[in-house]
């Protein structure tokens, strides 16, 4: 926990260096119509250094040993988390409603291990349901792939 | 006067199409209550898209019913299966997971219901007073009062949010300056783009909330490989009558918190210490403070009420002041934005019949969530019998299609992912996550009013200690901002040892 503390107020005040290096760019000061663009990130990011270190003191003073994220508790986030990201690329490619099926379908069978059966029938009603409600609905639009295509969409 | 502007109101929000659109948010609502990951804040955000081609007044009817649906279905959660959905439903459990495992659930979900729907009545009924004397005083203040109540929103976060408060003062500047990235209004300069153009939209708040709020939960909550253990209800119209006869009792209990949640509530964050103010107070003066926390009826009353008064009251200072009271309430606050209203004081000149519409919804909405609730206790209940490994992925992809949806850009769906891991470290580390999304919402109004008042002062910082109305403002929330470091210093100086900082959530 502590080391994942300090790192995130490193992070931060690193993140607030970065703001203050780009407001000064942008004139910190006064223009000819009143404060410059600059000026309001400039000192959101000063507070920011400034509150980052005193946290950075803080945890490094503190005596904690909880670990931040155990092995167990790892796993499971991990195993929400790539195949979300692998999912989000796909639907550059082949659209939201193709990628949500194939998302849905490997959780469900993957970490779930449901019967097939319960799997194809969710996988596809969903991103059935979905379509229908945003974009025959409510008309919103979604990324769409070949196969939206290939259907006339 | 008023009352004449409340009938009108009436005449909005009982339309049939307005009372559909009523029962279809609280039942989405509350299926967002008592689904994990989701909770009201994000369930608006990823319901707002859906809302731009309705008339504004619906649309707003349709979120706020969300609302009243999700803080309803929170108490369905912590009662039945133990998992607060909310924050502020941590006290309900208390008493009301005992009283469901000793086969007096449907006893306690009738008493939560009643007790939300007491303390939802008493905040709209002070909305209904207060609301038009509220913008009455709001007209007149100018670009250095704005700055002031800002300022005050704020500082009541770090100096009333209990939890660390320089990790809230961190997450109040990253909310901001992450509303400062991209294109400056008023110079038509780019901000911390670094020629990267994705950035010069900024970052929608929408987006965040849906990731912060939505995929840091679900992370979260896999973590501890959730198993749900159900307590089963006995939920009918005989149990409901019975409590109803014992509720009256605890008629001391509605009162305090109802004024409690109504007092706490349109200060920003102010929900949960208000549900577990109310909780310590009904014990304090109950007479058999030893039977609460093992199924005590009052332990739910208690929170319940406050914590429904709190999330009524948040509305009170986004419809009159323009300044969100919670996380909810800044997502709706931007939906007003894009509907084309103007949020603040001249909504209640400008858009008559939107303000006391919205008013008189809230009456409606609640009455008939708290009967769809009381009848559906048994189908909501199912939800959470669907297995973690369906409804995991299914809240994923209602993510992607809420952040897609806001402005058809496929890298709001990779900012959701990114906030959303984010979130799941800043919940870990305890920094609060709504302040980071109010100043997200607030960050351009802020800017805007901060340099406006600088113009009038020709860039004297005194224009805000100086004006009568900003310079108490402003001067109150030095005080909060200060109140973490004179604490101690007052305990010190009254020879009460110094206590270490606990850590609340929320």
């Amino acid at each position: 926990m502590r080391i994942a503390d300090a790192l995130t107020a490193a992070v931060l005040m690193l993140a607030g260096g970065v703001v203050i290096f780009d407001a000064v760019r942008l004139g910190i000061g006064w223009g000819t119509d009143g404060p410059r663009s600059g000026f309001f990130p400039f000192w959101l990011a000063v507070l920011l250094v400034v509150t980052s270190f005193l946290i950075l003191v803080q945890t490094l003073r503190s005596s904690s040993t909880a670990p931040f994220v155990t092995r167990q508790q790892l796993g499971p986030v991990l195993k929400v988390l790539w195949p979300a990201t692998v999912a989000v690329a796909l639907m550059h490619f082949v659209g939201l409603y193709v990628a949500s099926a194939l998302y849905l379908g490997y959780y469900m069978r993957a970490v779930g291990r449901h019967g097939w059966f319960l799997v194809l029938t969710l996988a596809l009603l969903i991103p059935l349901v979905t379509f229908l409600i945003f974009e025959t609905w409510f008309l919103v639009p979604m990324p769409k792939g070949p196969l939206e295509a290939w259907l006339g969409y | 006067m008023g009352l004449e502007n409340l009938l009108l109101g009436f005449q909005v929000a009982i339309t049939p199409f307005n009372l559909v659109v009523a029962v279809i948010g609280i039942t989405l609502g509350t299926i967002i209550g008592v689904l994990p990951g989701l909770g009201g804040a994000n369930g608006v955000a990823i319901l707002l898209p859906l809302t731009f081609t309705m008339p504004p007044t619906s649309a707003i009817i349709l979120l706020t019913s969300l609302y009243w649906g999700a803080l309803f279905g929170g108490a369905i959660t912590s009662i039945l299966f133990n998992i607060p959905g909310e924050p502020w439903s941590v006290a309900t459990t208390f008493d009301g997971y005992p009283l469901a495992r000793q086969g007096e659930g449907g006893q306690a979900l009738t008493a939560a219901f009643t007790s939300s729907f007491v303390g939802a009545l008493f905040s709209i009924a002070l909305i209904t007073l207060f609301a038009p004397l509220l913008a009455e005083i709001a007209l007149k203040f100018g670009p250095p009062e704005f700055f002031a109540i800002q300022l005050l929103t704020f500082s009541s976060f770090v100096g009333l949010g209990g939890g660390n408060p320089l990790k809230s003062l961190a997450s109040i500047l990253i909310g901001f300056i992450l509303g400062a990235v991209g294109l400056d209004i008023v110079t038509g300069q780019l901000r911390m783009t670094f020629g990267v153009t994705e950035l010069m939209k900024g970052f929608d708040f929408i987006v965040a909330v849906i990731g912060l709020f939505g995929i840091g939960e679900i992370l979260l909550s896999v973590e501890e490989g959730l198993a749900f253990h159900g307590a089963r209800t006995g939920m009918n119209l005989h149990v409901v009558l019975d409590t109803w006869k014992i509720l009256p009792r605890y008629w001391r209990t509605f009162v305090r918190g109802s004024f409690i949640g109504f007092w706490m509530g349109f200060k920003p964050g102010g929900a949960t210490p208000a549900s577990f103010m109310s909780y310590a107070f009904a014990k304090r003066f109950s007479r058999r403070p030893e039977r609460f926390g093992r199924g005590e009826l009052e332990g739910v009353v208690a929170p319940e009420t406050a914590a429904h008064a709190a999330g009524v009251a948040a509305m009170l200072p986004m419809i009159t002041l323009g300044i969100p009271g919670s996380p909810t309430a800044a997502v709706m606050l931007g939906g007003l934005i894009i509907w084309g209203l103007q949020p603040g004081p001249m909504l209640f000149k400008d858009k008559p019949d939107f303000v006391w519409g919205l008013i008189a919804s809230m009456y409606t909405g609640n009455i008939i969530g708290v009967l769809m609730v009381l009848a559906g206790v048994p189908l909501f209940a199912a939800i959470l019998r669907i297995p973690f490994a369906i409804l995991t992925p299914l809240i994923v992809v209602v993510c992607a299609v809420g952040s897609y949806a806001v402005h058809n850009s496929m890298m709001d769906v990779w900012y959701m992912l990114i906030f959303g891991i984010i979130g799941y470290v800043f919940k870990k580390l305890d920094y609060p996550l709504a302040p980071l999304v109010l100043a997200l919402v607030l960050g351009d109004l802020a800017e805007n009013a901060l340099r406006q008042s600088l113009i009038m002062s020709q860039g004297s910082l005194s224009i805000f200690f100086t004006r009568p109305i900003a310079g108490a403002i402003t001067t109150l929330a030095v005080l909060f901002f200060l109140l973490p470091v004179l604490t101690p210093w007052w305990r010190r100086l009254r020879g009460v040892p110094a206590t270490a900082p606990t850590s609340t959530h929320g």
